[in-house]
């Protein structure tokens, strides 16, 4: 059967580790960095890739504008 | 190693489903992390973007943290002094009336120094959109009460919470522009959850849309956080906001058009 596959691609240098897209996320695919970006943010990337959905739920909260998402069937 | 096949199967241009409209330029936001206004921002831009208004629309912008808002829509602009964007952009429509004029403007711009400009123009109904962001405090001086601030509410200068009996009642700026003639669609909304957002898209595209009939003006109140001066964590102002501000400002539209109310009788159906 056909799977739905997402995922999504972060502008790590200009996410501000808001959070709002991890929590906004219904498949638990975000956490945020251990380490910071050039601004000392705490970034968001897609550490559970696999399952993302493509939802864009993620992007929708963004302040920043700064979540691309992409989604597929495999 | 064939998951990371798989990612990069699925990043192509044809599996694209968001991404961050042209009509924002790249320049990065002044804004704290989570703030409300960029969100509110990017959904204005995408609306732009498709209904192609991009040559065709002037903003206004205030004073507040949203003060440098022309560096990050790429349109053209004007810059209002303190509360005085809807007098700005009455003069803009009635100049060039075939444009698309917004205001943006906070809760001490909108409702406090603005307030008789903000209902002098809902009252005359000029052909405006006007954007509130409501996040019931001075944002940008540090926190200062505003007119918004809710009863018990801590701000810089009411450490103690609002006491209205001292300071008075927060306004209710959207509910009263809803009571004037001029007004043609009021709603109230906000931009913290997936779901939220693409309400208030759906909202402030048509309010765009109706702008184009040449009815009135249109309000849209966006109620929204301020993480910094609520000295809270993003993801804590969201919920603050929704277990506070909310049942105070309620979300849902407060003036339909006459038209949409009997299409919505004859249409039950198309209700949500
Ligand atoms: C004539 C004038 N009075 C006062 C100020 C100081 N001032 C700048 S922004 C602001 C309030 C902004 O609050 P709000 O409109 O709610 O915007 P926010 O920053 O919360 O988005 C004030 C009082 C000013 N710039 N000009
Ligand atoms: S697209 Fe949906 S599933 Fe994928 S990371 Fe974003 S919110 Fe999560
Ligand atoms: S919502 Fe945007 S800015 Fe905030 S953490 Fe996620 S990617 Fe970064
Ligand atoms: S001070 Fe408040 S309103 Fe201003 S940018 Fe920061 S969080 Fe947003
Ligand atoms: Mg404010």
């Amino acid at each position: 059967m056909a799977k739905i596959r997402g995922s999504i691609v972060v502008d790590i240098d200009k996410c501000k580790g808001c959070e709002v897209c991890r929590v906004s996320c219904p498949t638990g695919t975000i956490a945020m960095a251990k380490e910071v970006n050039h601004k000392g943010y705490f970034y968001a990337y897609p550490a559970n890739p696999d399952l993302c959905i493509g939802c864009a739920n993620c992007a929708m909260v963004c302040p920043d504008g700064v979540i691309t998402v992409y989604k597929t069937k495999i | 190693m064939a998951e990371a096949t798989g990612i990069k199967e699925i990043i192509k241009p044809e599996n694209l489903v968001y991404k961050k409209t042209k009509i924002m330029t790249d320049n990065v936001l002044s804004y704290c992390p989570g703030c409300g206004h960029g969100t509110t921002h990017r959904i204005l831009a995408e609306i732009i973007d498709e209904e192609g208004l991009q040559s065709q629309t002037i903003g206004i912008c205030p004073v507040g943290c949203s003060v440098l808002l022309y560096n990050f829509l790429d349109i053209d602009w004007q810059e209002a002094a303190h509360g005085r964007a809807p007098a700005l952009a009455t003069a803009v429509k009635r100049l060039l009336p075939d444009r698309f004029v917004f205001t943006y403007q906070g809760d001490g711009d909108l409702a406090a120094i603005g307030t008789a400009e903000t209902i002098h123009a809902c009252n005359r109904g000029e052909n405006i959109l006007i954007i509130f962001i409501n996040n019931g405090i001075y944002g940008m001086t540090g926190g200062q009460m505003a007119p918004t601030t809710l009863p018990g509410m801590k701000s810089s200068t009411s450490p103690y919470g609002r006491d209205v009996k001292l300071m008075g009642n927060p306004l209710k700026m959207t509910d009263i522009v809803a009571t004037l003639p001029g007004t043609y669609y009021v709603t109230r909304q906000s931009v913290h959850t997936p779901a939220n957002v693409r309400k208030t898209k759906k909202a402030m595209k048509k309010a765009v849309q109706y702008q184009k009939l040449n009815k009135g003006t249109c309000f849209v109140e966006i109620v929204s956080n301020c993480p910094s001066n609520w000295k809270m964590t993003p993801v804590e102002s969201n919920k603050w906001m929704e277990e506070n501000m909310l049942p105070y400002y309620p979300l849902g539209d407060l003036k339909v058009p006459a038209e949409e109310t009997t299409q919505k009788t004859i249409n039950p159906e198309k209700n949500d």
